[in-house]
């Protein structure tokens, strides 16, 4: 058992370990040991206008996709938990599908449906930022839906009843009584749309224009071209961002419970 | 003028009848318990009356208002949960002020409510604790404090002491008795239990299938049960199926012949009952009462000590079993049956019940 944990673990971390401390290495070709370390690789990745860009770019769509998948997500649980009407099982798999989807395929898709709005409106979305959120909202809503509607499922349905007999009108007990219980669930969905959205590669390599491409795939871009240690600078600092998201998250809600 | 009123309140699910025609009048600070085995429509009644489940047909009044047609939040109703439904995010204090609140009650008024409440139930030193941190019994009362703080017209309990053990549940019932004589709360008390129902309500109202099977004191649903649902469902009861026979007497299924009071027509009669302790064993061999009108033959099959009293289970010559309960105060020890021994079973006339 133990052992099995620890392997576990091992596994999990050394490409993150082996990542970071790469980032560190002298040498321009990469090569064990490394002759000396050094910090130059992160000013050089700052340094190029692509990865700053990369960056933003992917920040702003990770944070509008997440607004866009709660906006969408929360009512749809709700009435996913609560309601009882026909189709509600294909809907909620219907709001899965994306999971399943491979991302390849439905970046592929996206993109073929983003051009036929262009043919008939006239308006070009297919390598818009419009296009991109568009897209980056369906990767994330899925994963809103599911850790809130399983934080629903858990909230017992009398505290809403209780405070209706109390006198609160629904919108009422929702604010004060329902949703101080959901929030860890919330919260965990909105980082978990956050996360797939801002490391999102597939679905969003036919969306990408000029001055909308994402961090992933400029960093493919670059891998193309040449590998040194930039590449394993742009990935510490993406694994930190994350990371420091998780870990702050975890210390106000307690995403475990959330599962 | 009944505080609440029912007048031929019917629920229904598609095809499914869960409450047909309840028709109900409840006096200012009356007790009423609603009583009766798992699906038998108490509970969908109770929340009909609260407003969390609408009425299909009927209405329901509040004094003069017609709340029938109103959401939960209009209706001003106290209702405890059987799980208690507690805000767990929120302190005893902040649960038992939400109603209050609601009311839009100014703070300084709505503490000092709160402090009362919590007071009546013994919790004022525990008003700044979560729910979870205290034990059943505390957040039972919790609910109740957070139901009646606002003064509801009427407090409705849904099997608040089940979750409570045994000896709890007692005292928790007195005390709740108690507190609900003295505010004077009109209250509707949800339950499967019979000896819970009888020991706090003015008057039980015995449902099953939907229906209202009898409504009245507790002694009377005891003593004088309407139907032999009630007869079964209310305490242990004998019961011998037979009809009346021309000469007036019932006869049972099993040939045993006895006398009955006429008070109730012959004609339907298809069972006769009598209470365990309103039957007397006397010793055959001594006994020289006649076979026959409520003196019956019969040989001890089981003598089992329960404390207060001894519960003996006799057969007749027919093979019918009868259970006897004995005062075990009014008994001498030597006068203990044992299995085998041959008695006769009677009973006073007014003590049979036919159905």
């Amino acid at each position: 058992m133990i052992g099995g944990c620890i392997l576990a673990f091992v596994m999990v971390l050394a490409p993150l370990v082996a990542i970071i401390w790469v980032s560190f290495f002298e040498n321009k070709i990469i090569s064990f040991p490394p002759t000396g370390y050094t910090l130059n690789w992160y000013a050089m990745a700052w340094e190029m206008p692509r990865f700053r860009d990369g960056f933003a770019t992917s920040l702003k769509l990770g944070v509008l996709a997440t607004a866009i998948s709660l906006a969408v997500g929360i009512p749809a649980s709700v009435v996913l938990a609560r309601g009882r009407f026909p189709g509600r099982e294909a809907i909620q798999s219907l709001l899965l599908a994306p999971l399943i989807v491979p991302g390849i395929v439905a970046g592929a898709a996206f993109y073929m449906f983003l051009i036929e709005v262009e043919i008939v409106t006239g308006i070009q979305v297919a390598t818009t930022f419009t296009g991109l959120a568009i897209a980056h909202s369906l990767i994330a809503l899925p994963w809103t839906v599911r850790l809130v509607t399983a934080s629903l499922l858990g909230v017992d349905p009398q505290l809403r009843e209780a405070a209706l007999t109390m006198g609160a009108r629904p919108f009422t007990a929702f604010r004060r009584v329902t949703w101080p219980v959901i929030r860890p669930g919330v919260v965990a969905g909105a980082l978990f749309s956050f996360v797939v959205s801002f490391v999102d590669l597939e679905k969003s390599l036919f969306l990408v224009g000029p001055g909308t491409t994402t961090l992933p795939i400029v960093i493919v871009n670059y891998l193309e071209w040449s590998v040194d240690p930039t590449i394993a600078a742009v990935a510490t600092v993406q694994i930190a961002l994350i990371a420091t998201g998780l870990i702050i998250t975890d210390r106000y809600f307690k995403l475990a419970r959330a599962f | 003028m009944s505080q609440i009123s029912l007048q031929n309140v019917t629920k229904r699910y598609g095809n499914l009848t869960t409450v047909d025609r309840v028709s109900l009048d409840i006096g200012q600070g009356e007790f009423v318990a609603f009583l009766g085995p798992s699906g038998c429509g108490k509970t969908t009644t109770l929340r009909m009356i609260a407003g969390l489940t609408l009425a299909s047909e009927g209405s329901i009044r509040f004094g003069t208002r017609d709340v029938t047609d109103l959401p939960p939040y209009l209706r001003n109703a106290g209702l405890v949960f059987q799980g208690y439904a507690l805000f767990p995010h929120m302190t005893v204090a902040q649960n038992v002020a939400f109603g209050l609140e609601m009311r839009g009650i100014d703070r300084t008024q709505a503490q000092r409510r709160v402090q009362e409440a919590l007071a009546l139930v013994k919790l004022d030193h525990f008003a700044h604790r979560l729910p979870k941190q205290l034990s059943g019994g505390q957040q039972q009362r919790v609910a109740l404090a957070r139901a009646i703080v606002y003064e509801p017209e009427v407090l409705l309990l849904d099997e608040p002491l089940s979750a409570l053990d045994a000896k709890l549940r007692h005292e928790v019932r007195t005390d709740l008795r108690r507190l609900q004589s003295r505010l004077g709360l009109t209250t509707i008390f949800v339950t499967h239990d019979q000896d819970e129902a009888i020991a706090v309500a003015d008057r039980v109202v015995v449902m099953s299938a939907g229906k209202v099977e009898q409504v009245g004191t507790p002694r009377e649903i005891y003593q004088r049960p309407a139907n032999r649902f009630v007869a079964e469902f209310i305490g242990l009861t004998n019961i011998f199926a037979g009809s009346i026979e021309a000469g007036g007497s019932f006869l049972t299924e099993g040939g045993e012949r006895f006398a009955v009071s006429s008070e109730r027509g012959a004609a339907g009669v298809t069972a006769f009952a009598v209470r365990p302790e309103q039957i007397s064993l006397h010793n055959g061999l001594g006994a020289s009462a006649a076979p026959g009108l409520g003196a019956l033959p019969a040989t001890v099959e089981d003598v089992i000590y329960r404390g207060s009293l001894t519960e003996v289970v006799v057969r007749t010559s027919s093979g019918m079993p009868i259970v006897v309960h004995r005062q075990n105060a009014e008994l001498p020890s030597e006068n203990e049956l044992r299995p085998g021994q041959q008695v006769v079973a009677s009973w006073p006339a007014g003590a049979a019940m036919l159905f």
